[in-house]
């Protein structure tokens, strides 16, 4: 299958198979106007198989969402047909309005002006903790 | 005196071993001589903010400002106060700050008082957030066992309900963990077993281990305390369920039997029928001294929060 290459925007590459729309849900891509390119389940002589996205024109990604996502993906930021920039995921410790709690005793179910945060407390299971309720959440 | 100054209380493990340690030192010097505190408070406001019912906290923190000179100002339940009017805890707060020098917040949503905390610059106190943390408790207890074992490691806990929603539970269990050598007993019934953010905290804790069992009598004979709680009915979902659970762990004076000589039992009260009244002229029944200990290691928080000289 071939895809051609992006004069500008972001190739998020190595993504654990199976997981891109669940990347590109949490990019909070615009599918109805951005030029994407989703790739499942190409070859991949490290992985076996992988998952590729390719988002023209875009070159903003939130890297805190994105480590948390998939630490393992790779993303490499496109200007005039060249990597300019790599970014190095790594599972972060705080995020912010990226999961939100699911516990219903929790404040966040009844203060709409505060933002949901997490914390990381379990990197090896990737487990997060609500900094308000403690509420354990796992996020994939 | 001073490193507490400002400060918010939110979970038992906010204050490190060694402030917890000067504050129990200045709640033992109050109990000792009440009187040279009587206006260490003096001109000082404390706000109490009670979106549930509460008697108990509510009146020892009010207690615990009266007798240090200060006054008091509050709320008890939500339709007494703007959240009625539909006001969010943040804008509550900021108005409230206004106006008092320190503020503590019961609230039946997990995380409030720290929504509270983050939005104004007057020490806030968690007082209970709905079945999450009670730290005030908490210091109640491990003031008490200070008191009553003479040290904070080394001890077999056992404790006995409602472990699942149990507050206060959870917030001991996250205090005792950080000291040496701690056993915990967790006796409940297998539809009220301590959630597993408790379970990693006994896990993570100096050295802590944990058993967890369905009957009290195995466990008593080993324990140096026995902490009861309450199966609270505000937590259940339905009537059946409660109705069916509330009796299965009571103290008796039989079971008292087995128990070893030096064990205390502690509860954070109110009791329902979990200890029957015969174990309270037991000289090991220690809950009613856990109340009064509470009055004092709360004037000794006030007083720390807010800098007062000792």
């Amino acid at each position: 299958m071939e895809v051609n290459s992006i004069e500008k925007g972001i190739v998020i590459d190595h993504i654990r198979a199976g997981f891109a729309m669940k990347v590109l849900e949490y990019l909070d891509v615009d599918i109805a106007n951005d030029t994407v390119a989703v790739i499942m389940n190409a070859a991949s002589r490290k992985y076996g198989k992988k998952d590729i996205i390719k988002i023209e024109n875009v070159t903003d990604a939130d890297p805190a969402a994105l480590g948390l996502l998939d630490h393992t993906a790779t993303v490499n930021i496109i200007e005039n047909g060249k990597i300019s920039r790599k970014i190095k995921l790594s599972l972060p410790q705080r995020v912010v309005n990226v999961v939100k709690c699911k516990n219903p005793r929790c404040v966040t179910s009844i203060e709409p002006s505060i933002p949901h945060v997490f914390r990381l407390v379990d990197a090896e299971r990737e487990e997060y903790s609500c900094a308000y309720c403690d509420e354990i959440a796992k996020v994939l | 005196m001073g490193t507490l100054q400002g400060r918010d209380l939110m979970e038992p493990l906010d204050f490190s071993a060694e402030e917890s340690e000067e504050l129990f030192d200045l709640s033992m010097r109050i109990m000792e001589d009440p009187k040279a505190y009587a206006r260490a408070c003096d001109g000082k406001l404390l706000a109490t903010l009670f979106y549930e019912p509460s008697t108990r906290t509510r009146f020892s923190f009010e207690a615990a400002m009266l007798r240090l000179g200060g006054r008091v100002i509050g709320f008890s339940g939500e339709q007494s106060s703007s959240a009625a009017k539909g006001e969010s805890i943040a804008d509550t707060v900021r108005t409230v700050a206004c106006y008092a020098d320190i503020a503590v917040m019961r609230h039946p949503k997990e995380g409030a008082p720290l929504v509270a905390a983050q939005s104004s610059d007057i020490p806030v106190i968690n007082g209970g957030d709905g079945g999450h943390q009670h730290p005030t408790q908490t210091l109640t207890d491990l003031l008490t066992i200070r008191k009553e074992k003479g040290r904070l490691s080394h001890l077999r806990v056992g404790l006995c309900g409602d472990l699942k929603f149990g507050r206060t539970v959870h917030s001991l269990i996250k205090a005792l963990s950080r000291y040496e050598g701690m056993e915990f007993y967790l006796i409940s019934p297998e539809e009220l077993v301590v959630p597993e953010y408790a379970r990693k905290d006994i896990a993570n804790g100096n050295g802590s281990r944990c058993m967890e069992l369905t009957r009290m009598q195995e466990a008593l004979p080993h324990l140096d305390i026995l902490y009861m709680t309450r199966v609270q009915k505000e937590r259940f979902f339905n009537e059946e369920d409660y109705v069916r659970l509330k009796d299965s762990y009571i103290l008796d004076a039989n079971k008292m039997k087995i128990a070893s000589p030096d064990m205390i039992v502690m509860h954070p009260l109110p009791r329902v029928n979990e200890i029957a009244t015969e174990v309270d002229d037991d000289p090991r029944a220690v809950y009613f001294k856990q109340a009064k200990n509470g009055m004092y290691v709360r004037m000794a928080l006030l007083m720390s929060l807010l800098g007062v000289e000792n």
